[in-house]
């Protein structure tokens, strides 16, 4: 059963087309990469499939639960609600809020009250925000990021930050899960423990998660199934062997005559 | 007693009613004038103003430069109410006529947020500039309004407790709002409209929340104003006083409910103390305010609320600068 399925997607900006024809299936649980040169339009497809940009034409649906949705001109919000979340790639924390605060937003939609209870503080409000403060608390111990929760985000290093982002798209309760560059800027190190933890995180979470990521040695050691896109286009697809070996994406990466060579 | 200090909410009960409770002495002993008074009334109706601008433009960051329409839509509605009712209903007319007010003012919030939230920074901010200058030139040319001249004659119901009970109503709720989580939803959209659609945050709900929380407020402010001055124009209500009301709320701090209250308290009484320089009065005013902004650009209290922890901080700091001189 797939779980998200992108059938023909294309989106023009004007005369450009940033993702044209695009097709994908995931399937409940798996684990995805999307790679591809610098300006593929691999980001626009994130953008896409959590509502921030309008398809010009396919489809995009969505399936969980048993429930199916058609995204194509639902709002993020919505989005959200149906349990895609994803994190940035320039990261776009909440920056003048606490890292508990940043946490606490994307748990709003699940928040158990309503205006009322919000504007009098009635018994609802102690007993819900209690359970969202304990729940962050959770979130943020697996990234180790619990003991700086009153750090304001922009005070975080760049690291950590990234790790924020992760555990934000987390609390919003998701069953799809899209990391764009979750590991970009990162050493060696992080990124191997960023590696463990993704890993880690989809069978705690019961997540299925679509990375786009630049760094190989993150990509080829998880991904159970790699897309490769190039000006636009899906150019391949297929276990990490089949793309290393798949001349279409050698050419794409380094050019006609190392292909030919 | 230390039982009592320890729960935030009855730490807060006791402070609001010892502040009733010394104003009401004050009052009773005479020590309190009706000119002083006065001051009071006006410091009251800021903060409510200052805050319901706090909400709107400090804590959900959306510049609106048409503050003092809401309020007058709320001084009239009250007013033209309070005169037309029959004598016999006593504070009556006068509750009634607050809340006529504010909701008036509530739901011309909502038919103007609608449409013009959907604008960013400075184009929501002329488009709420033209919705008060609309509503000011409406006052001037409706006969129920009794055009520039204004209304005079509104029955005063006003007095230290009904100021008290609004005030701080006014405070509390919107206090209780800001921490809930759709507070943190207003502050979210602030930070980054995308980033909070994206986590599950209807952004035009909250903007449109905070706008007719902030609206309905305004109305409140501007009903207890007509029930105070007897008199009201739409003159009151120009430009000019939503630049006042805003000065407050930056002068206080975006995104501090305690900031703005200080600030309105403290605009205040710096222009009472003025009072004796009647004529570089409006000078000596700006330059303090030029001053503020230049040693603390983010206001008084900047993003943070006064909180006992805040205060022994501050405290700690005495102390400790005190021993090392």
């Amino acid at each position: 059963m797939a779980e998200l399925s992108i059938q023909k997607l294309t989106k023009s900006f004007g005369g450009l087309m940033a993702v044209s024809n695009v097709s994908l299936e995931i399937k409940n649980g798996e684990l995805v990469g999307l790679i591809g040169p610098n300006g593929a339009g691999k980001t626009t497809v994130f953008n896409l499939l959590t509502g921030i940009y309008e398809p010009t034409s396919g489809e995009i649906t969505f399936e969980h639960d048993g429930r199916k949705t058609r995204l194509n001109k639902l709002k993020p919000y919505r989005i959200s609600k149906a349990g895609i979340a994803r994190t940035f790639q320039n990261i776009r924390l909440f920056r003048d809020l606490t890292v508990l605060d940043n946490v606490r937003i994307a748990m709003h939609q699940n928040a158990g009250y309503g205006l009322l209870a919000g504007f009098l503080h009635l018994p609802a409000h102690a007993l819900e925000e209690k359970k969202i403060v304990e729940e962050s608390i959770n979130l943020l111990d697996i990234f180790n990021l619990s003991d700086k929760k009153n750090e304001m985000a922009r005070n975080l290093p760049y690291g950590e930050q990234r790790r924020l982002e992760i555990v934000r798209a987390l609390a919003t309760g998701p069953s799809l899960l899209l990391l764009d560059e979750p590991a970009a800027g990162m050493n060696l190190g992080e990124t191997a423990q960023l590696t463990e933890t993704i890993a880690q995180l989809r069978d705690r979470f019961d997540l299925t998660v679509l990375l786009i990521e630049h760094d190989m040695s993150l990509v080829m050691r998880i991904c159970e199934r790699i897309y490769v896109m190039d000006y636009g286009s899906m150019i391949a697809e297929g276990a990490p062997e089949e793309i290393k070996a798949n001349p279409r994406v050698i050419k794409a990466y380094l050019g006609e005559d190392v292909a030919n060579a | 007693m230390k039982e009592l200090v320890k729960k935030p909410v009855l730490r807060k009960g006791v402070g609001l009613v010892a502040v009733f409770i010394i104003v009401q002495l004050l009052l009773m002993t005479g020590v309190m004038n009706d000119y002083y008074f006065a001051t009071l009334v006006t410091i009251c109706i800021n903060i409510i103003l200052a805050s319901s601008l706090n909400l709107i433009t400090g804590f959900t960051g959306q510049l609106s430069l048409g503050h003092a329409g809401f309020m007058s839509i709320g001084a009239y509605t009250c007013a033209i109410f309070m005169m037309h009712v029959p004598p016999g209903w006593g504070v009556g007319a006068f509750l009634a006529g607050v809340l006529l007010g504010a909701v008036a003012a509530g739901v011309v919030g909502l038919l103007v947020g609608l449409p013009t939230l959907r604008l960013r920074g400075d184009y929501l901010a002329i488009a709420t500039l033209g919705l008060s200058e609309i509503i000011r030139i409406i006052m001037v040319n409706l006969d129920i309004t009794n055009g520039a001249a204004g209304l005079s004659g509104i029955p005063r119901f006003v007095n230290w407790i009904w100021l008290f009970v609004f005030t701080a109503g006014v405070v509390l709720l919107i206090a209780n709002f800001i921490n809930s989580t759709h507070g943190r939803a207003c502050k979210a959209v602030r930070e980054d409209e995308i980033a909070a659609d994206t986590m599950g945050v209807n952004t035009t709900r909250y903007k449109v929340i905070a706008f007719i929380v902030g609206a309905f407020s305004a109305g409140i402010a501007g009903a207890l104003y007509a029930s105070y001055f007897y008199v009201i124009k739409p003159d009151l209500f120009g430009f000019l006083k939503s630049v006042d009301i805003l000065v407050i709320v930056v002068l206080g701090g975006l995104g501090s409910l305690s900031g703005s209250i200080l600030a309105a308290i403290l605009l205040a009484v710096m222009s009472s103390l003025l009072q004796s320089f009647a004529e570089i009065r409006m000078v000596l005013y700006a330059v303090m305010l030029v001053a503020i902004m230049i040693f603390r650009p983010q206001g008084l209290m900047g993003s943070k609320e006064v909180s006992l922890a805040l205060l022994k901080k501050f405290g700690k700091n005495l102390t400790f600068k005190k021993k090392r001189v």
